[in-house]
């Protein structure tokens, strides 16, 4: 077995120290070392985008990334979104505009939309339409979900100008 | 306060949006294993022999298995569609003196780190004498195991259906139709790949499987068969599951293995699969050839088809049997009277992943071939092609029509339906004639677009019965247990939309259980668009009985009569007055004499079933030969709509596989039985931006006689016919009638028909 090495993450503002080894993905780590299981694999191999996570508030396949190199980095995964029992602004149109099924691909397509909108919060529905691009779904057929983005985007401007 | 027929939100997503959800992967149990297949890198060959030692030195690994180690186990046998001659085809849980497709399970490694198990994978070595793959299931039929099986061929078997006196129509007609169209073969392919995590209670000499999925109670008894574990000893659990369409949940090497694994070992054993291995070894599908002759008159009118068809089952017969085929030549004929037919089914192996069924199996292919010949006719005829559908349209005063042969073993009688209705109510929707003016004009101005149409029968509410219960606590929480199982449809809000109406309870008291086979003895599982009609149903007889009950034992406590009172919010209140008394109270009441329960049962002889129409105009770039959809319509009758929201999202999420199978999803295999298509860089599943808005016209015109509720399945609606309509538009914007005979319709293939090359 390869030896390991010592990593501190910050998950959701809390500290993980980890003991893993180089090769592990940061998604396995965050499922398997932080016990954080909302990230999804339905890949890995970067196409899918299940196991999206925000790494210094950019959206990252964190099937990609290795663990090892997201020490001292602020990592969000969709265990944070919600402010305790109050669902986020995406979580809630999700819900009442059917945006999932299964609900497999949810925290990716979750978190992706919560980077982009946080870097630009007055995407177009075109550009909305091409950041979802960028992940799969098997169930919805899309249209729920980016239903569900454009309505939220809307729900996050108002409040931020309020 | 009415809850059918509301598009509530769903009781079941609260944990899936805050990543709480428990999928396969994330189940786990201390002290647990992490198994890993060794699969097969070649097509076809002798195996020679499977060289473990280098990879059970590995520090962390605790086992290595080939075929020897699990001698004893007997090959999986068929969950439904089982005939005789095609038991020599089952597939052993790793393989045995032949591989026969690249990723069959030839090794499993058990190790305590998933990655170490991947590590000593690598280090197990096949030696395989290779031999010639078998590619091409319209080829002569060749050895199957040719040592092994001397003389036995690769086709198990074929079905053969008919009716009506096909001679006497061929010689009365006045033309001759023929054509042979393809469908490529794609899947399922679920987001979640497959997992399974078996842990073994040696104290209770228990054996408990996670990660069951679609028919866990089947599972339950058939592993149990296979390893010789008697009643009660395995109990299977259905977590959430990341989709399902028909892939997943059938009983695989890898749940059997795991099983295996858990109980000689003692200890807990987990298996994910990769997305690789998913996409060589989860049942691929479709796939299939048709070869129809019809005989028409001069209307269009079809008086005898005569059809022969060939699936291409790839290496093994799996659990599903005759299935996609026998359901190809029942469901061939479709919405159209067709009075004479005979069909020939051709069940071929090849070297390739073992097939199944996916979403709408045996219909998203025989709706091609027949939309395909319907338009060919219209063609040949110089008719409109919306003509030449009327004309052959079942009447609706001809329902209910027994087609005269069966499916699934049992009659095709199709319950009820408003063919011509619907259609016409499409027609009007796109405003037909001036949409096809509007194309026109495009047209003229060099544009290639075109609209086309496809109609279909579905099948929905497979039997043969299901059973639900019942229970309401002190606090007024009704619990529904049920033996179907979910696998994201939204199983759990229809269910308690129908038991919420029915006991006029509100829906956020009530809970749905599902796929645990500890908690109900029977269930018969999520497929063939069955749980609404069957366990919906059943519901609705249980909800029934427990109201009744309630009332009968309020009626006691308030020293009135049950006449007197209603259900109202949970509560039960006298009918004008004022007395009342909370549904907890009633249960409290009888918690001494078995609570207040109730069960409900619902028996069918019969399948339901549903019907559509998909209209698609599309747009062909002849320079980069892609297709943009500019729009897409399906209309469908679902007999009740329980809750139209999630059947529109049944119907948009089926259409965007559909599109994938038209497009872009293929399995392609090289010229060895590689296969090419191995990751999602190859097999392409269309994003966000392939799916245009796809408006549904949600109908309840024909009821299903067959059920108490009316309803009708919609899991299969929105892809059925997907194929069948974007090869009519592609065919329309090139003016070319008969163009588009094989899917996908591939940038490649479009180019070759823009060339003049052929389809």
């Amino acid at each position: 077995m390869a030896s390991k090495l010592g990593v501190n993450l910050t998950v959701n503002g809390r500290s993980h120290a980890v003991s893993i080894e180089p090769r592990r993905s940061l998604a396995d780590v965050l499922r398997d070392d932080c016990g954080l299981t909302g990230t999804h694999l339905g890949c890995e191999h970067g196409v899918c985008g299940a196991c999206t996570v925000l790494v210094d508030g950019k959206p990252v396949r964190s099937c990609l990334m290795f663990g090892v190199q997201a020490g001292g980095k602020e990592i969000r995964t969709v265990e944070g979104l919600a402010d305790d029992d109050t669902l986020h602004p995406l979580q809630q149109a999700f819900w009442e505009n059917h945006g999932l099924q299964c609900g497999f691909c949810t925290p990716g397509f979750l978190m992706l939309a919560a980077g982009a909108l946080e870097e630009n919060p007055d995407m177009s529905d075109d550009e909305i339409k091409d950041v979802l691009s960028s992940n799969l779904c098997r169930c919805t057929g899309y249209q729920n979900i980016v239903k569900a983005v454009r309505i939220a985007a809307r729900e996050l401007r108002a409040r931020s100008r309020a | 306060m009415s809850y059918i027929g509301r598009s509530l939100r769903r009781i079941e997503d609260r944990p899936l949006l805050l990543g709480a959800g428990s999928f396969a992967a994330d189940c786990n149990a201390s002290d647990q294993l992490h198994m890993r297949i060794v699969r097969s890198p070649v097509a076809f060959g002798r195996i020679v022999s499977v060289e473990t030692a280098e990879a059970r030195a590995l520090e962390g690994v605790v086992a290595v298995w080939t075929i020897a180690d699990v001698a004893e186990l007997p090959p999986i046998d068929f969950r439904q569609m089982g005939l005789e001659t095609l038991a020599p085809y089952r597939q052993f849980v790793l393989a045995r003196d032949y591989v026969r497709y690249v990723g069959e399970p030839v090794a499993v490694v058990l190790a305590t780190d998933p990655y170490v198990a991947e590590d000593a994978a690598d280090l197990v070595f096949c030696d395989v004498e290779e031999l010639a793959a078998q590619l091409d299931a319209t080829a002569p039929p060749v050895a199957f195991m040719p040592d092994i099986h001397p003389g036995l061929l690769s086709e198990p078997a074929v079905l053969r259906r008919a009716y009506g006196d096909l001679d006497a129509a061929f010689v009365a007609a006045e033309r001759i139709v023929a054509l042979e169209v393809k469908v490529g073969r794609h899947s399922g392919v679920p987001l979640e790949t497959r997992g399974a995590l078996g842990i073994y209670d040696a104290d209770k000499n228990v054996l408990t499987l996670y990660g069951a999925a679609k028919v866990p109670h089947y599972n339950r008894d058939a592993i149990s068969k296979m390893l010789g574990l008697g009643s009660g000893r395995l109990h299977l659990s259905e977590g959430h599951v990341g989709g399902g369409f028909g892939i997943r949940g059938e009983l695989y090497p890898e749940d059997v293995l795991v099983c295996a694994a858990a109980l000689r070992l003692r200890r807990p054993v987990k298996w994910i699969e990769d997305r690789k291995e998913h996409l060589l070894a989860a049942n691929h599908s479709r796939d299939q050839v048709y070869r129809l002759r019809a005989a028409i008159d001069k209307r269009g009118f079809i008086l005898g088809l005569k059809a022969q068809f060939f699936t291409d089952q790839g290496a093994y017969v799996r659990t599903h049997g005759t299935t996609v085929t026998d359901l190809s030549a029942a469901m061939l004929p479709g919405p159209y009277v067709i009075p004479a037919y005979s069909v020939e089914g051709h069940i071929r192996l090849t070297n390739k992943t073992p097939a199944g069924t996916y979403r709408a199996p045996g219909r998203y292919e025989s709706t091609f071939a027949r939309e395909r010949l319907i338009d060919r006719i219209a063609a040949e005829l110089g008719l409109s092609p919306i003509e030449v559908r009327r004309v052959n349209f079942i009447a609706a005063e001809a329902m209910p029509f027994d087609r005269g042969i069966k499916t699934l073993g049992t009659g095709v009688v199709y319950d009820s339906g408003k063919y011509g209705d619907l259609l016409q109510r499409v027609l009007d929707r796109l405003d037909y004639d001036r949409l096809q003016e509007e194309l026109a004009a495009r047209r003229s101005r060099g544009e290639h677009v075109g609209l086309g149409i496809a109609c279909f029968v579905e099948k929905s509410g497979l039997g043969p019965q299901d059973l639900v219960r019942i229970k309401v606590d002190r606090r007024g929480a009704v619990e529904i247990v049920t033996g179907v199982a979910s696998v994201g449809q939204g199983v759990e809000t229809a269910l308690a939309q129908i038991c919420a109406e029915t006991m006029q309870v509100p829906i956020e008291r009530i809970s749905v259980i599902h796929g645990q086979t500890d908690r109900i003895e029977i269930g018969f599982g999520a497929f063939a668009s069955r749980v609404t009609v069957m366990a919906g149903s059943a519901v609705k007889i249980a909800s029934e009985a427990l109201r009744d009950r309630a009332l009968e034992t309020a009626a006691k406590l308030l020293q009135t009569t049950p006449n007197a009172l209603h259900l109202s919010n949970g509560t039960v209140a006298a009918i004008g007055g004022a007395a009342s008394l909370p549904l907890g109270d009633v249960a409290l009441h009888l918690e001494d004499c078995g609570g207040l329960t109730s069960e409900g049962r619902f028996v069918a002889g019969h399948m339901t079933y549903p019907y559509g129409i998909h209209a698609a105009q599309v747009k062909v770039d002849p320079s980069t030969c892609g297709v943009t959809i500019e729009r897409y319509l399906v209309g469908y009758d679902v007999g009740r709509a329980i809750n139209p929201m999630l059947i529109e999202g049944q119907i948009v999420g089926a259409a965007a596989q559909g599109i994938g199978g038209a497009l872009l999803e293929e399995f392609v295999y090289d010229e060895n039985g590689q296969p090419l298509a191995a990751s999602f860089a190859d097999y392409l599943m269309p994003t966000c931006h392939e799916v245009p808005e796809v408006e549904v016209l949600l109908r309840e015109d024909a009821p299903s006689p067959l059920n108490p509720l009316g309803v009708k399945g919609a899991g299969e609606a929105g892809i059925n016919a997907v194929g069948a309509a974007l090869a009519a538009a592609i065919d329309a914007a090139l003016q070319k009638p008969g163009a588009v005979a094989q899917l996908p319709i591939t940038p490649a293939r479009l180019h070759a028909i823009l060339r003049g090359s052929g389809s």
